[in-house]
């Protein structure tokens, strides 16, 4: 080696001596990290997608997802699940502004825009878990096994069947169950996402805990902000396609 | 670059404040009316199903127009919020590129589960399994 080659290895961008993806990382990493969960969720909603275009019949969502809090019966379609996703939307920007406030090493800042998001991941959830509850809870009249049963949508039952010929006494239209996979790949799915949600709240709290401690004044960087953001926004990411595959289309 | 402590070389600070925040505020406006129109779609769809003879190809291509936007939000949710947009191109491929495994994974599968249809309303599964292990023919000729 020559002083002359000295120069010319540190014009190099793989030979050592500066970070070739001029990034940290464990943020890396988290990027790494995010893609393979992009395929776990993935293989989870294409599964869905082949059991749903092997069937010649399919629940129509706006027929299942019609309910609201404190509305009654009201069929509202779409309604409850566009409030989810605002509240997902809104949570994603106060996180950007999160991290944005840490760019700049304003305590305060980060400190406001993590407990918004603590609080839209919460809403979030307390969301999800009424509409799981009325979906498992809610009664619907199917001809079960040649009688008339009262079931609600679970794993293992899917009221929301084609409707018969002929109509109830009540006025109501007969209806069969439908196929099983859809509680399954519901509850599944939305499940997994759900528990993506949940941790993403842990993660915030626990960077919300480090950040009023002064962790990150310390260390000079709020670089566990972005990681954690990049988590959230992920969250957020997997719902867009959550909430167009089974809500949506 | 600035390197003021050598165990962390050369992570880039955002500069500037208010054009971040107001390139914040506009990707939350857009992703704001995307979700809008598909919902407006997502309706459509809804009121269409309700009238007596709905287009299934209206309908088709509604659903791609839906599935389009969210491919779009999902741009702007990484580009932008995620700032995988201002990291370096290399570091942005080894993100996407293997992600195009998508392209056949969505393809096939659906492709498949289509298949699978087709053989249980013609003879592959609703004849007697005596008979389904016949060659059948006329299943090689459909896609």
């Amino acid at each position: 080696m020559s002083t002359a080659s000295v120069a010319q290895v540190e014009t190099k961008w793989w030979t050592g001596g500066k970070s070739p993806f001029n990034v940290e990382y464990g943020k890396l990493m988290m990027w790494y990290f995010l893609m393979s969960d992009a395929f776990t969720f993935g293989a989870f909603l294409i599964s869905y997608g082949t059991i749903r275009f092997s069937q010649n019949y399919w629940p129509d969502p706006n027929e299942v997802f019609n309910a609201f809090p404190f509305a009654g019966h009201a069929n509202l379609p779409l309604a409850f699940v566009s409030l989810m996703t605002f509240i997902l939307i809104v949570s994603s920007v106060t996180m950007v502004l999160a991290v944005h406030a840490g760019h700049h090493n304003d305590r305060k800042g980060v400190i406001k825009w993590m407990i918004w998001t603590i609080v839209g991941g919460a809403a979030f959830l307390g969301c999800q878990a009424w509409e799981w509850t009325h979906l498992i809870t809610g009664d619907h009249a199917v001809l079960l096994n040649g009688k008339l049963e009262h079931i609600g949508t679970t794993v293992s039952r899917n009221p929301w069947g084609a409707a018969m010929p002929g109509m109830m006494h009540d006025g109501h239209p007969v209806s069969t169950t439908g196929p099983v996979a859809f509680g399954g790949y519901f509850f599944g799915i939305t499940g997994f996402h759900g528990f993506h949600v949940f941790s993403g709240v842990i993660i915030n709290i626990i960077m919300l805990i480090m950040t009023m401690n002064g962790t990150f004044d310390r260390r000079g960087h709020y670089l566990m902000i972005e990681k954690a953001g990049l988590y959230w926004h992920f969250v957020d990411l997997v719902w867009v396609f959550v909430f167009l595959c089974f809500y949506l289309i | 670059m600035e390197h003021q402590n050598p165990s962390e070389v050369t992570f880039h600070h955002e500069p500037g404040g208010k054009e971040v925040v107001q390139k914040i505020i506009k990707t939350t406006v857009i992703l704001s009316v995307i979700t809008l129109i598909e919902l407006a779609l997502g309706f459509g769809i809804y009121f269409l199903h309700k009238t007596p003879d709905p287009s299934a190809a209206l309908i088709l291509f509604m659903k791609g127009v839906i599935v389009i936007l969210s491919l779009l939000k999902a741009f702007y949710i990484v580009g932008v919020f995620m700032h995988l947009g201002d990291e370096i191109r290399n570091l942005i491929m080894t993100i996407v590129v293997p992600l195009l495994l998508f392209i056949w994974f969505i393809a096939a599968f659906l492709w498949d589960g289509d298949s699978w249809k087709m053989l249980r309303n013609t003879e592959g599964l609703s004849k007697p399994a005596t008979e389904q292990s016949k060659p059948h023919l006329p299943a090689t000729q459909g896609h």
